[in-house]
């Protein structure tokens, strides 16, 4: 297979012919650099969207209470709506089948300290099921669990910077943190894609807070999400159950709007899927494009050389060469051309993405880059499409006798 | 060495045809150097063609070296080209991005000859040529009459039985056509039996026969006393 003469005269032609190889080798070079630039931004572009709309769960259902604002069933205006455990547990059993993860939220100010570090941070006082629902992620000990929950132990789970912040240099997981005076232990430390405000929070057991702020069972509001086989429309319905249901429960009038709040992400989703397609479409757009006019550009190159060549191919015939003979040699030459041409491309592409991408990021363009394995696709797709531009014409002029070929000047 | 028999061709024009070649009856021995000529639309080139395998005849026999050529696929004619023919013609036609040498190791590389046996056989014919000192020099930085001694050299390069010549000295002045034919007819005294397409009567007298073409027959076909081109360089 390896025939040395052969590559030496491929090579030659090439050396030779320097415009022609180098105009072929632009064409290709240029249409995988714009290729890899554009899927880049394009994906830098679908990166930023991502990490705005990415942090929580989308399948969300947030539900507050307020006062009502009308007199409803013998009751007056102005009266506030309190959610208790009891509500909590309806809307737990009554949606069973439609609830993935469900938490009740207390909220509370503290000054924590320890040692001599003293600061004031947001708690939230919730079900282990919020870990999912915030997506929050446990470094190390162990989030909030049943059992806290039953013993309303005295125990948190801190941020990472609130470790940062009180215990500098030592790990908190173990010790006591002082809470507005009451020591609790520390079983584990969170943190969370969101902003750092997320990373100074301090979740305890709802139960816990429940006994120690007021020896109530009052919850603040509740988070829950549905089952992600809902589909959108079904995801809209349940929230409007959810909400004609808790009004009922609550007696309050059903047009009145500040009583109870739900807030649905679905209703937002719609739009974030709906903008996340539309971009993939455009990439997708952009890729097949820029393709599309790289192969048409090889197409026209390939044809262009081969009409050039049609005399050398005459020669070459009168002096014995076979047809296979003057295919394989513009086939292989078109061939080493697109592939070196399209390496080239690729990495001006990647080096470009790699050099311009972290001051693309106020352009709402966040990591651009392409994946390796996509623009080695691209490579050879391109590869491949000029082989196949190139042999039609080649294995014709092949078949043409020679004598048209030599006549041709 | 080479017999024809009753040869025609025909060339589509539009929806008519062009009869060129009417029945050519032609036979030539080893060691010939027989003159084609004609006016232009005679059949003189076309027939040089369809020796050399460049063209195909529409009906005819073609006996070459007791081979009959017929129903060739183009891979068996670029064998036998490769093995019995050599070509010279009137514009040359060297590749133009390969050096003198690297021409003349064309054929021989179509014959799978090894790189380092090519070149010096390619050299050997160069040398032979008179034309070693610019075997690196490619075909541009060459005059006329070199470029056509570097395409006798590469006719000869493979050792063909037949060398077939198209106008050799169409593009070349008087002198060089004699230093050219000179050449040839030095190949012919060697053994090389010679066909050359010419359409100048003195060129035509440096040869051993003429034959002479008319609208695709062939006119006359006469033995003539060679004048040696050596007594004019």
């Amino acid at each position: 297979m390896f025939d040395l003469d052969l590559w030496r005269e491929i090579f030659q032609s090439i050396n030779k012919n320097r415009t022609r190889s180098l105009l072929s080798g632009f064409t290709v070079a240029f249409a995988i650099l714009l290729f890899a630039i554009l899927f880049g931004i394009a994906n830098g572009l679908k990166n930023t969207f991502k990490e705005a709309f990415g942090d929580d769960a989308t399948n969300v259902i947030f539900i507050n209470s307020g006062t009502t604002t009308q007199a409803s069933k013998g009751l007056q205006a102005g009266r506030k709506i309190q959610f208790k455990n009891e509500d909590f547990n309806y809307i737990k059993d009554e949606f069973a089948e439609k609830v993935e993860f469900i938490t009740g939220r207390i909220y509370r100010n503290v000054n924590a300290s320890y040692r001599n570090e003293k600061n004031s941070y947001s708690v939230r006082a919730v079900h282990p099921d919020h870990q999912f629902l915030e997506k929050t992620i446990v470094e190390e000990g162990r989030y909030i669990n049943q059992n806290d929950l039953q013993n309303r132990s005295k125990v948190v789970v801190i941020g990472r910077l609130v470790e940062e912040d009180l215990f500098s240099k030592t790990t908190a997981l173990g010790k006591y943190i002082n809470l507005s005076g009451i020591p609790y232990k520390v079983v584990g430390v969170f943190s969370d894609d969101g902003d750092d405000n997320e990373e100074r929070m301090i979740y305890m057991p709802i139960s816990t807070a429940q006994q120690v702020y007021g020896n109530n069972d009052y919850i603040d509001q509740i988070n829950l999400s549905y089952n992600s086989k809902l589909n959108y429309d079904q995801a809209l319905s349940f929230g409007n159950d959810l909400t004609r249901e808790l009004k009922k429960r609550f007696s309050v009038a059903p047009s009145d709007q500040r009583a109870i709040r739900i807030f649905n992400m679905a209703e937002g989703s719609k739009n974030v899927d709906m903008m996340t397609f539309s971009l993939t479409v455009i990439i997708l757009v952009i890729g097949f494009g820029t393709l599309v006019a790289g192969v048409v550009g090889i197409s026209n190159i390939m044809i262009f050389i081969v009409k050039e060549r049609t005399k050398e191919i005459g020669i070459r015939k009168a002096l014995g060469a076979s047809p296979r003979n003057i295919v394989s040699i513009i086939l292989i030459e078109s061939i080493l051309i697109t592939a070196i041409a399209g390496y080239v491309g690729l990495l001006i592409g990647v080096g470009v993405l790699e050099l311009a991408g972290p001051s693309l990021e106020v352009y709402f363009i966040k990591d651009p880059g392409v994946s390796n394995s996509l623009v080695f696709g691209a490579t050879v797709t391109l590869i491949i499409a000029g082989a196949i531009a190139g042999y039609v014409p080649a294995k014709k002029a092949s078949q043409i006798k020679p004598i048209v070929a030599l006549r041709n000047d | 060495m080479l017999q024809i028999h009753q040869l025609h061709k025909s060339y589509p024009i539009g929806d008519s045809s062009l009869h060129v070649l009417k029945g050519i009856d032609l036979s030539v021995e080893e060691g010939e150097m027989v003159a084609i000529m004609g006016s232009s639309g005679s059949g003189k080139s076309t027939l040089l063609n369809i020796i050399g395998m460049l063209d195909e005849a529409d009906s005819g026999e073609y006996i070459l070296d007791g081979l009959t050529i017929k129903d060739l696929t183009e891979k068996k004619a670029a064998v036998y080209r490769n093995k019995f023919l050599g070509f010279i013609f009137q514009s040359f036609n060297l590749i133009n991005y390969k050096t003198a040498l690297e021409n003349v190791a064309l054929p021989l590389y179509y014959q799978g000859m090894k790189r380092k046996e090519r070149l010096e056989l390619a050299m050997f014919h160069l040398e032979k040529v008179g034309l070693a000192e610019w075997s690196h020099h490619l075909p541009k930085e060459l005059s006329g009459g070199q470029k056509q001694r570097v395409a006798i050299a590469r006719a000869l390069a493979a050792n063909p039985k037949l060398l077939l010549a198209d106008e050799p000295t169409g593009a070349l002045d008087t002198k060089t056509s004699h230093e050219i034919m000179a050449f040839i007819q030095h190949l012919n005294d060697e053994g090389k039996t010679i066909l050359m397409v010419t359409h100048e009567e003195d060129i035509a007298n440096m040869c051993k026969r003429i034959i002479r073409l008319r609208d695709g027959v062939i006119m006359e076909d006469t033995k003539v006393n060679q004048v040696r081109a050596e007594q004019y360089v």
